[in-house]
């Protein structure tokens, strides 16, 4: 592996890898400070992020390394016309790998031909967050100890959902695994997902509307945003927004060793109420972020 | 009716009906300076209709063109008055610049420069997708 562009670029034996690394590393930190000692990440956003770009900057700053880059279009040379090509040809003279998001779905692909250092897509518009993917896997992992046998349910906006999309790809490569899919109809998952993933690989699934009714068959609940602008009309928004939203009267018909997770940024779709449950493993999740970062990059660059 | 043989060319046959001119056009044929012959809705025992073009010239003809338009296209190359060669297309795993990306969110759509290039994903289904952006071209 040279880049990573889009979690399908890893087989399952490299993403359980990957997964053990950064499980290695939460319970032995100081075995890593200074393992990317003297290497250089540069993290090129082209449009704005809060978790994404700090978590893969503390993650090459734990590893030893240092970060070098730019947090928006117009702090770069984009601003001037300059090409993906020429700004990452010309980044990497000076870096040793680039972590890159970018609005236009494929820009990192076209970085990754010419930049000569390994390429971490950070986000390419509505198209792949792979790094998003491989925290939710380590998040599973350690929160249930396995990634196979339960049933993932997956909340709200099931249609557009890029995280949605990639998790079910990632999911439905280990065995056991079933899917409530838990939407109103205006934000189903897509027909292409169900056939070319679900239906393809005999994954079992269903698709419920009411969050409460599914509630009591999960091991995982994903929550994802229900977005106003996704409507037709503000009265089926309002008519369907309650039923998204996770409070703890809903959680209460959850199992007991069930896990709450959420790609975040959350507006309103969990209640803070919901926070101190035990269950909720959100910003448990965000922590895994920098871990599984920090066991990628250590792969990219080949280090052991 | 008659259109006369050619003694040194191509006869691209089995295009389906309606689709010859899509390849007149994606093969230049327009430009050349010899004879060309677009014929339409000729009967055919195996398609009902199809239709045929010809060239008279032997051109170096850009065969992943006519596989991504119509796979079940022949190409016979005629040289003093024999038929020397029938080729028989296959759907190309890429092509690169025949089709361009229509979705506005794709790279191609703001860095103009960047080659248009589409992969097979479904042989079956003849579906390709744009190999940055994952959108499936429109069918031809």
């Amino acid at each position: 592996m040279d880049n990573l562009l889009s979690i399908t670029d890893l087989s399952v034996n490299e993403i359980d890898e990957l997964i053990d690394k950064a499980s290695d590393i939460i319970k032995n930190p100081d075995d890593y400070r200074e393992k990317c000692r003297y290497k250089k990440l540069a993290t090129l956003f082209f449009e704005p992020s809060t978790r994404t770009r700090l978590s893969f900057e503390t993650a090459m700053l734990d590893l030893g390394g240092s970060v070098v880059g730019f947090s928006e279009a117009q702090a770069s040379s984009a601003a001037k016309g300059e090409s993906v090509a020429d700004t990452v040809r010309t980044v990497g003279c000076y870096v040793d790998i680039i972590a890159m998001r970018h609005p236009k779905e494929g820009a990192p692909l076209v970085a990754s031909m010419h930049a000569g250092v390994p390429i971490i897509n950070a986000g390419d518009g509505g198209h792949n967050h792979p790094t998003q993917t491989l925290t939710d896997l380590l998040t599973i992992k350690t929160e249930k100890g396995r990634l196979t046998n339960m049933t993932i349910g997956l909340c709200g906006d099931l249609k557009f959902g890029r995280t949605v999309h990639s998790l079910i790809e990632a999911m439905s490569r280990y065995e056991g695994i079933n899917f409530v899919l838990i939407s109103p109809d205006e934000l189903k998952l897509p027909n292409y997902v169900k056939q070319e993933t679900l239906d393809k690989k005999g994954i079992k699934y269903e698709e419920i509307k009411d969050l409460a009714e599914a509630m009591p068959k999960l091991d995982i609940l994903y929550m994802t945003r229900v977005q106003r602008e996704r409507f037709f009309n503000e009265e089926d928004y309002i008519r369907l927004k309650d039923s998204y939203i996770l409070t703890p009267d809903k959680l209460a018909f959850g199992k007991a060793d069930l896990t709450v997770m959420h790609p975040l940024p959350r507006v309103n779709e969990i209640s803070v109420a919901v926070d101190d449950d035990p269950r909720a493993a959100y910003f448990r999740q965000v922590k895994n972020g920098k871990f599984i970062r920090m066991a990628l990059i250590m792969k990219l660059l080949g280090i052991s | 009716m008659n259109i006369d043989g050619i003694t040194n060319g191509l006869v691209i046959d089995h295009i389906e009906a309606g689709k010859g001119m899509d390849l007149y056009n994606a093969l230049h044929l327009g430009d050349l300076e010899s004879s060309v012959a677009l014929i339409k809705n000729v009967t055919s025992h195996k398609m009902g209709k199809k239709d045929i073009i010809k060239v008279d010239e032997v051109l170096d003809v850009d065969l992943d063109i006519l596989g991504f338009i119509d796979p079940n296209i022949t190409v016979n190359i005629i040289k003093d008055n024999v038929r020397v060669e029938k080729k028989h297309i296959e759907l190309p795993k890429m092509v690169k610049n025949i089709i361009k990306c229509k979705n506005p969110r794709c790279i191609t759509s703001t860095e103009q420069e960047l080659p248009h290039i589409f992969k097979l994903t479904n042989a079956e289904k003849r579906v390709y997708r744009c190999v940055y952006c994952e959108t499936e071209a429109e069918k031809k």
